[in-house]
């Protein structure tokens, strides 16, 4: 088992290193000058241009340049942003809860619905529940989540009149960071109202950011039941006199739920693209937003900062997923 | 008489000629109503966008100060001349989305043919000259699946501009890693089997082996993820268009369309609605296409 | 009262291209204690016959039958919850695979108490003493540290152990097993079998041995059914069976058997396939295949009938005294019966 960790976590390096090397160059393709960039419209003089270059070590090697790049990221700075003059970690911290809770809001709602939407569908197979699980997956997974947004809005803010248009919270209430989710802190607060305000904010980006995930889970989670289904042991469990739902929750979803949560795992990637458009569509203040924002303002460093922690988030949580794979499939905890 | 009564049933029987491989493929394909209508909707599609000309009441361009806002015509207000209304400077809808459908699958193709041809070439030279090539190319395209998708589309159409062009060429990217993975997989698959070391034998050269013995065998995988491709391609290059770094207004790109008509989601909710669902039903008669393809081509499900 | 009685059972399965017809009017009857042996090619519907028993064909299989009691319990008119009850307990099954028979996600400790705590009402104390005990029985060293084991950590033949273990933890009346030797190396096979028949003798349960191997069925059973296409062709005692097969399809088979080809250069073999969905002859299934066939046996069916000391289903039993007239008159075109030249 340590010795499975070991591998898996050796892995990683070199994607992190294809990380940095990627936010790194990826930057030094900017066309024009980096300095008069950052600059801006109103210019920079000869002398000042010299004293940055020399500061921010654009006069080494470009080489020499990507390991003084390294050497910083591995300290955790990741430079100012230009406009805030705020370090990309303290803005990043700031902002990062706010996605996070919108993301475990919307994967909780794909598990919550595409979990037992696709045991439903694989058990009763070819019947018009499994149909209609089909068809809405594939279509939810067709979906452009920004215009689903905004039919959610047009139907339910505007509409019904039933959920906010944007934001987390309501303008009136204040709220102490703690853990940094509006939700639990309105709680902790002990503020009921700025509670359910916190919530209705969160209901449609969630239920918008959910749907991909959801399709992919739903659609997943069938196949997988599917497969389990015919095995061997299923027929051994049936003949031991085994009720079948104990037959399929315990027998059949223990064994299919290894390829799932593989697919969950790689649906942190989906999140992220889908926090993008769907914190512009609801003016949600995350990491998403930021770096639309950023992109808008030429504001490298953040997006350069941004891209970074993003892509260590993610392979962090495939590692992670990885690791917990090896834990519910005995086949690998035990692989010497 | 003899070799009569004893002769295998199973030859005695009245068994035809195998069907063709095309017609067995039909057959499969055409039992799945999904994917027959995914066919038919992007025939449909690729009609309105060849005669867009013909089709379309009014040039997609063309601003009329006389109809701001206009509903479609079924509704109270609306006219016949723009049957699915007009946007906030007086364009017709209808028109614009024809040109749309224009645009969206020349993105689509474009998109999945630079991706292939890049990514068949970069497979087969993983597949075939393996050590440190074949590490670096795999390394690379893992580094690009672990990015989020847009979100590296977005850093790459940062840096070269805003601009169709380069969301394009930031899509095709971004969904290279997938090409790249069926050509090497299925070069590592056919290498080992016997036609091929034949040919090798026979003194067949390696690209030669490449292009004529290995490639024809992984078109059936390459093809169904061309025609998923089509969809993620039409999907990304609209969320790019949404977020203001693809086609730039005013082409009558269908996310491009959607971000100009966020602001008038309160009063006109056509100019919302109707964009997003020729999104929606383009990708997901591609998808339906696409499913229905992997289904057909797939021995392992064939029956 | 026998353990068992099976009367024209028959499953059927929809296809795209018509409905399949894996088991056609079988009838049977079982003693308690009693071994049968079921042999026939693969595709026979020896495994399927005991499947619809066990009640485990899944749902497009359709199962009829005149009667089906077992212990005097009329199978059909339980409702599906009592039937579990009795499957698992009274009936149990061991299968052809033991290595992909265990669920992978779960020790065997945990698989084989489940049984006990479903039907002995035990406590997890008492279900995992007992599944020891059981291990014990079945011959694993070590059988306490073996609890925590994940099948894929144990060989094919321990896990097939472990699967008799489970199928005899509720002491069953009746056990079943399909071909349960087939997927293990030959040194394995015959602790296997060997496990199996003392343990049928000790606990006095009546055994239905699945095969495709007449020695097997020769040394172990009392009573053997040939099946061939989804019917019995003979069914009878294993020693007359084996001295004076009636069938000329078991004849066929004991002919192709290695240790009965004296001196003979090749083995004889039965030229030709199991019909399969398309090519079923109207008249006896064997017919195409069955060097006594005449017109009238290629047009009608025989029906299964009781002939000697148990039943078959042949217009020309081969001990038959009027069999010649008897193909004659069946308008036989056939001089003699020859093998393929």
């Amino acid at each position: 088992m340590l010795r499975f960790i070991l591998t898996r976590v050796s892995l990683v390096i070199p994607t992190f290193i294809g990380i940095t090397m990627l936010a790194f160059f990826l930057i030094r393709l900017v066309p024009g000058d980096p300095i008069e960039t950052m600059a801006g419209e109103r210019g920079i003089d000869a002398t000042r241009h010299e004293m940055l270059r020399k500061e921010l070590g654009l006069d080494q090697p470009l080489l020499v340049q990507y390991g003084i790049y390294i050497g910083r990221v591995l300290h955790g700075d990741l430079g100012k942003s230009i406009v805030t003059r705020e370090s990309v970690i303290s803005e990043f911290n700031a902002l990062f809860p706010a996605t996070i809770e919108l993301a475990l809001c919307a994967i909780f709602i794909a598990l919550a619905i595409g979990l037992p939407a696709g045991i439903i569908a694989a058990v009763k197979r070819n019947s018009i529940f499994d149909h209609g699980v089909m068809g809405l997956s594939l279509t939810g997974y067709s979906m452009p989540i920004f215009w689903w947004g905004l039919l959610l809005i047009l139907l339910f803010s505007v509409q019904l009149g039933i959920t906010p248009v944007s934001g987390r919270i309501a303008v009136q209430y204040y709220i102490e960071p703690v853990t940094g989710f509006l939700t639990v802190d309105s709680l902790l607060a002990g503020d009921w109202d700025a509670f359910k305000s916190a919530l209705s904010h969160l209901v449609l980006p969630s239920i918008v950011l959910g749907t991909v995930p959801l399709a992919v889970i739903a659609r997943m989670t069938r196949s997988a039941m599917l497969e389990v289904l015919g095995e061997d042991y299923i027929r051994t469990a049936r003949a031991k006199g085994m009720a079948p739902f104990r037959v399929v929750a315990l027998h059949a979803l223990r064994n299919a739920l290894i390829p799932v949560i593989t697919v969950i795992g790689l649906q942190v990637g989906v999140l992220f693209t889908g926090a993008i458009l769907t914190e512009t569509i609801f003016s949600w203040p995350g990491i998403g937003k930021w770096l639309i924002e950023a992109i808008s303002r030429r504001d490298y460093p953040i997006l350069q900062g941004g891209t970074l922690l993003i892509g260590v988030v993610v392979m962090s949580v495939n590692l992670f997923v990885d690791l917990l794979y090896g834990l519910i499939n005995p086949r690998i905890r035990h692989a010497r | 008489m003899t070799a009569e009564t004893l002769e295998a049933p199973s030859a005695t029987a009245p068994a035809g000629a195998p069907p063709h491989p095309l017609r067995e493929f039909w057959s499969y394909f055409s039992a799945n109503r999904g994917a027959v209508a995914g066919l038919v909707v992007i025939v449909l599609v690729l009609l309105a966008a060849v005669f867009a000309e013909v089709l379309a009441p009014h040039s997609p361009y063309l601003t009329n100060n006389a109809v701001f806002l206009k509903p479609p015509a079924w509704q109270e207000g609306g006219s016949w001349s723009y049957p699915l209304g007009t946007d906030a400077i007086g364009r017709d809808i209808l028109s614009r989305l024809l040109y749309g459908a224009r645009l969206s699958l020349v993105i689509g193709i474009a998109v999945v043919a630079l991706a292939m041809a890049l990514g068949i070439v970069l497979g087969l030279v993983a597949g075939f000259f393996k050590g440190v090539t074949e590490i670096v190319i795999m390394r690379l395209m893992d580094i690009v699946l672990t990015m989020p998708s847009l979100l590296l589309a977005i850093v790459i159409v940062a840096i070269l501009g805003p601009g169709l062009m380069n969301a394009m060429l930031a899509v095709a990217i971004v969904v290279l890693p997938h090409y790249v993975r069926i050509t090497r997989a299925a070069v590592i698959a056919e290498t080992s089997k016997d036609y091929v070391v034949a040919a090798k034998v026979s003194g067949a050269g390696t690209l030669r082996l490449m292009f004529s013995e290995v490639l024809p065998n992984c078109t059936a995988p390459l093809i169904v993820q061309a025609t998923l491709g089509v969809s993620t391609a039409i999907l990304d290059a609209a969320a790019l268009g949404f977020l203001g770094l693809g086609a730039q207004p005013p082409t009558p790109e269908w996310g491009t369309m959607l971000a100009d008509a966020r602001e008038f989601v309160l009063r006109a909710w056509w100019v919302v609605t109707l964009p997003g669902l020729a999104i929606l039903i383009t990708v997901l008669a591609f998808n339906l296409l696409g499913d229905g393809l992997r289904d057909a081509l797939d021995p392992k499900l064939k029956r | 009262m026998p353990l068992l009685e099976i009367e024209n059972l028959s499953v059927e399965f929809p296809t795209s291209a018509g409905t399949l017809k894996a088991v056609d009017r079988i009838s049977l009857t079982l003693d308690e204690g009693e071994i049968l042996g079921v042999v026939g090619e693969s595709g026979s519907g020896k495994s399927v016959t005991m499947l619809a028993l066990m009640g485990l064909v899944a749902y497009p299989g359709k199962i009829t039958a005149d009667r089906l009691m077992f212990g005097g319990r009329d199978l059909l008119a339980m409702s599906d919850r009592e039937r579990r009850k009795l499957t698992g307990k009274d009936v149990a099954m061991i299968f052809q695979e033991p290595s992909t028979s265990l669920n992978p996600c779960f020790t065997i400790g945990f698989q084989i108490a489940e049984t006990l705590r479903k039907h002995e009402g035990m406590d997890g104390k008492a279900a995992r003493r007992r599944a020891i005990e059981l291990l014990e029985q079945v011959g694993i060293p070590a059988p306490e540290s073996r609890m925590k084991a994940y099948p894929h950590q144990l060989s094919g033949g321990m896990n097939q152990r472990v699967m008799i273990a489970m199928a005899i933890a509720c002491n069953p009346r009746l056990l079943i097993a399909d071909e349960p030797t087939t997927a293990l190396d030959v040194t394995i096979q015959a602790q296997i079998l060997d496990l199996l028949i003392s343990l049928q003798r000790e606990r006095d349960m009546a055994l239905v041995l699945i095969t495709h191997n007449m020695g097997v069925v020769a040394e172990t059973a009392q009573r053997i059914m040939v099946m061939y296409a989804g019917q019995i062709m003979e069914e009878r005692n294993v020693a007359s069976l084996f001295a004076a097969p009636q069938h000329p399809y078991s004849a066929a088979l004991l002919a192709a058997l290695p240790e009965r080809s004296e001196g003979e250069h090749r083995l004889a073999t039965i030229p030709g396939m199991v019909p399969g969905l398309h090519d079923r002859p109207k008249g006896c299934l064997f017919s195409p295949r069955c060097a006594y066939a005449t017109d009238h046996s290629r047009l009608v069916q025989p029906e299964l009938r009781p002939w000697q000391d148990g039943q078959i289903r042949c217009h020309y039993p081969l001990g038959d005294p009027q069999r010649d007239a008897l193909r004659a008159a069946g308008g036989n075109r056939l001089a003699a019966p020859e093998t393929t030249p």
